[in-house]
């Protein structure tokens, strides 16, 4: 039972890092425009080559 | 465009301002150009379209500077429904030369641009936008990013948290609970329940907050609501585990704690998203104030000055396509004012020397010297934003089911858990840590989990469908409000009409003129002469045609003068035709033929006569309230079936005939879209706008419907009734878990699996209970 002490943390660690991959996409403003994400995939964007990176590096 | 946006869109509204939507519906509207593609974009055209409302404002003063040096300006626009306009707008700004970044954010409407220039730059960038018929607002994000949207943020932060937690600490419980049927030692199960501990009482205090705040705030006031049992159920179980942990006891609480908080947060997480798209409206009262006034000197110059610096008695020059920024009196020159905002009435009006004009008007056709008679709050749009703003007030005390239920039941839970503990201590004489476990698993048991998730699921899942069907939920509380509304008020122009003048066929009119008449009327932006247009799909565009405000349209040919427009310009007899159907008109003359008369109405909507029909039939009292005329409220009464009507009717009227209504004991449902109606709107119990309705009216209204039909608002009513009946159930459900699980805790034989299995179970019932509106044919 031992093996408890260490593989419970190390099965907690894992489930830390998941959130906080979250709670980095939620402050890196991924879920800002959730409705006009689903059409981005839609358009034609052959002239320009935009990076398109979201409204955060701008401010 | 590809295929398949274009097929996206196709179910998308009219844009009140143009925009790629209204094209792509297939009507034959005026600006093809909209609809072209993307690469000839506003190529097509001779006339050059004039924006509908090119702010006269200065956005030098919005723009700011990003780190990289670049000027950068945040924006509202108006008009955006569908990721084709997205692609338009960013495709149209990125071609403006020195624009390096533009991103529109369609949950939001808001636009930044970033460029490499002076900030003065701005206008021309913006001219882009204007020009494809977007209206754009500039606002300062760091205020806007205050309030809601930062809450959304931190609820859905704490449910990351709460969710983490509870999925680890549920791993731990159950190896616990394994454990009791087999032999897990002691020490094994104390290092389990140190471990939930660890994960469980940071995660409580941080998902926990929200609760606890609304549960303080509450207390602060006398007041007690759902977060008070919430929140001590949850402290105390959180306390009484902690100390069972510490003295090695069989049973920790840590999971149960975790848990509600989590299904909570999905409640209330819910419930806020599903209103977030409408959030954005209110913002946009903004757009309807001047962003700056143009003011004539004495000696002869011309300042910009913020609206708030424009004092009565000056003199202030508006030019054509600008909104007018104060109210005043025309000292020169002459046009056409589109008062759609004020009067919700269709066709402009024509304004000169000494006539009065409206702050929040649409000043069209020619430039205008206005000598300044009232400023901000005091004119008539202030006015009515106050009204509305008076009755939006009385409108909030309104409470919603879930609280009325948590007033009685957040003080009988509490009575129950004291009792359990009064029974355990004294009469059975228990130790009284045994009475306060007992009192403790009382609260857990009882913590209105599935009460949480009763109402938001069901109007989740509501406002999902309805959305569906292009229905907006601006208010928690619409669907409540609706399902009791029992008499349905009616506006008139852009609510059983379409509000947009078509042209009435008739045999006599030869297809010559018609054809001519609309090449003239090509070159103009007049109401009257769109829907010439819109009638003459194929019509050449004449050249050298010269529009005079207020008057109509004229063009020199060999033969002579060729004139299109009112009666009193193209020089007919007062009398001529007298007896044709009343209603706006426009003549067409050319020398050596008699003048040819074309008629125009206000279509319904067409559905509207059959919706009347079934509100009736379903038993509603139906009524019309309008501020036109009498004989055309009582044409439309008639064609749509309505024996009830008011016409020529102003805002505080309207407000007195409503308040009336409630006072006679009506639950009233309004239905309007013009600024005049905003007043009513607030005023009603319950009110829905048309998505094409004024800014002011959308952010007034419960609920905002898209497209051309007249049958959301039916959708709304009956949709609301099963909403109702479903939150009845859920809570039936809810409540019939607890009064089988409270005698069980009173008798002290809940443990911690008893908990988590009656908690789950009462949500998953009350989740899929909800589930089944989703699933039944639409009505």
């Amino acid at each position: 039972m031992t093996g408890l002490l260490y593989l419970i943390p190390i099965a907690m660690l894992l489930g830390l890092l998941g959130l906080g991959a979250f709670l980095w996409a939620l402050r890196s403003g991924q879920f800002d425009d959730l409705d006009g994400a689903a059409y981005r995939i839609l358009f034609d964007d052959d002239e320009d080559v935009s990076p398109g990176r979201g409204e955060r590096p701008v401010r | 465009m590809t295929d398949a946006t274009t097929a996206l869109i196709d179910r998308q509204p009219a844009a009140p301002l143009g925009g790629c939507c209204s094209a792509a519906r297939g009507r034959p509207e005026a600006p093809v150009r909209q609809h072209a593609a993307p690469a000839s974009d506003d190529r097509g055209e001779s006339a050059p379209p004039v924006p509908d409302d090119a702010v006269a404002a200065d956005f030098t003063a919005y723009v700011g500077r990003d780190d990289a040096g670049r000027s950068v300006l945040h924006l509202l626009v108006e008009g955006i429904h569908c990721g084709g306009c997205v692609a338009k707008i960013e495709r149209a700004l990125r071609r403006s030369p020195g624009v390096e970044d533009a991103r529109v954010n369609l949950t939001t409407r808001r636009l930044v641009v970033a460029w490499r220039g002076p900030a003065e730059q701005a206008a021309r960038h913006m001219a882009a936008i204007t020009d494809l018929g977007y209206r754009v607002v500039p606002y300062d994000p760091q205020r806007a990013r205050k309030g809601e949207a930062r809450d959304e943020t931190e609820l859905l932060r704490a449910m990351a948290v709460a969710g983490f937690a509870a999925g680890n600490i549920m791993l731990l419980s159950v190896s616990v609970w394994a454990g009791h049927f087999q032999d897990m030692g002691p020490a094994t199960r104390d290092l389990l329940h140190w471990f939930s501990a660890i994960v469980a009482i940071p995660a409580i205090f941080y998902a926990g907050r929200p609760f606890f705040r609304s549960a303080l705030t509450a207390l602060r006031h006398g007041r007690t609501n759902m977060d008070v049992p919430i929140s001590l159920g949850v402290l105390l179980a959180t306390a009484m585990s902690l100390h069972e942990t510490a003295v090695g006891g069989p049973h920790a609480y840590f999971d149960s704690a975790v848990t509600l908080l989590f299904f909570l947060l999905v409640g209330r997480y819910l419930d806020r998203r599903a209103r977030g798209q409408a959030r954005s409206a209110a913002e946009r009262l903004l757009s309807l104030r001047a962003n700056a006034v143009a003011v004539l000197d004495t000696n002869g110059t011309v300042t910009l000055l913020p609206p708030e610096q424009v004092r009565p008695g000056m003199v202030v020059l508006v030019a054509a396509g600008a909104r007018i920024p104060v109210d005043g009196r025309v000292l020169d020159g002459r046009s056409d004012i589109d008062t759609s905002l004020i009067t919700g009435e269709t066709l402009p009006v024509a304004a000169t020397v000494g006539d009065t004009v409206f702050a929040g008007t649409l000043n069209q056709s020619g430039p205008l010297r206005l000598e300044v008679t009232a400023v901000g709050t005091d004119t008539l749009l202030g006015e009515i934003v106050r009204l509305m703003e008076a009755t939006e007030q009385r409108k909030a005390r309104y409470v919603s089911l879930a609280d009325r239920v948590a007033r009685l039941y957040a003080p009988v839970v509490h009575l129950l858990a004291l009792a359990t503990f009064v029974g355990w201590a004294w009469a059975l004489a228990a130790p009284w840590q045994v009475a306060l476990l007992n009192a403790v698993a009382v609260l857990i048991i009882t913590c209105p989990c599935a009460l949480g998730l009763a109402v938001p699921v069901v109007q989740v899942i509501a406002s999902g469908r309805l959305m569906r069907q292009g229905i907006l939920l601006k208010s928690a509380t619409a669907l409540e409000r609706l399902a009791v509304a029992d008499t349905i008020v009616f506006d008139k122009t852009g609510t059983l009409t379409t509000g947009r003048p078509e042209l009435l066929r008739d045999e006599r009119i030869d297809a010559s003129d018609l054809a001519l008449a609309a090449s003239l009327a090509a070159a103009s932006r007049h109401p009257l002469a769109r829907a010439l247009v819109r009638a003459v799909p194929d019509a050449s565009v004449a050249d050298g045609v010269v529009e005079v405000a207020g008057h109509g349209l004229s063009r020199a040919t060999p033969e002579g003068e060729v004139r299109l427009g009112s009666r009193r310009w193209c020089g007919v007899a007062e009398d001529a035709e007298e007896g044709a159907a009343a209603g706006p008109e426009m003549w067409l003359t050319r020398p050596g033929r008699p003048p040819v008369r074309f008629a125009f109405a206000d279509a319904l909507r067409p559905d509207a006569a059959s919706v009347v029909a079934r509100l009736k039939a379903l038993g509603f009292e139906v009524e019309l309230l309008s501020g036109d005329r009498e004989a055309v409220v009582s044409a439309v009464a008639a064609a749509v079936g309505i024996d009830r009507f008011r016409a020529s009717c102003t805002p505080v009227e309207k407000c007195d005939r409503l308040a009336a209504l409630a006072a006679a004991g009506r639950k009233v449902l309004m239905v309007g879209d013009g600024l005049n109606d905003a007043p009513a709107l607030a005023a009603a119990l319950v009110s829905v706008s048309p998505s094409s309705a004024a800014d002011v009216s959308q952010t007034a209204a419960d609920a905002v419907f898209q497209g051309e039909r007249l049958h959301p608002v039916l959708e709304l009513l009956t949709v609301s009734r099963r909403v109702e009946r479903l939150v009845r159930q859920n809570f039936a459900l809810a409540f019939g878990y607890n009064v089988l699980t409270i005698p069980v805790a009173v008798m002290g034989l809940v443990t911690p699996l008893i908990a988590a299995i009656c908690m789950s179970a009462s949500s998953l019932v009350v989740v899929g209970n909800s589930f089944r509106l989703a699933r039944r044919r639409p009505a």
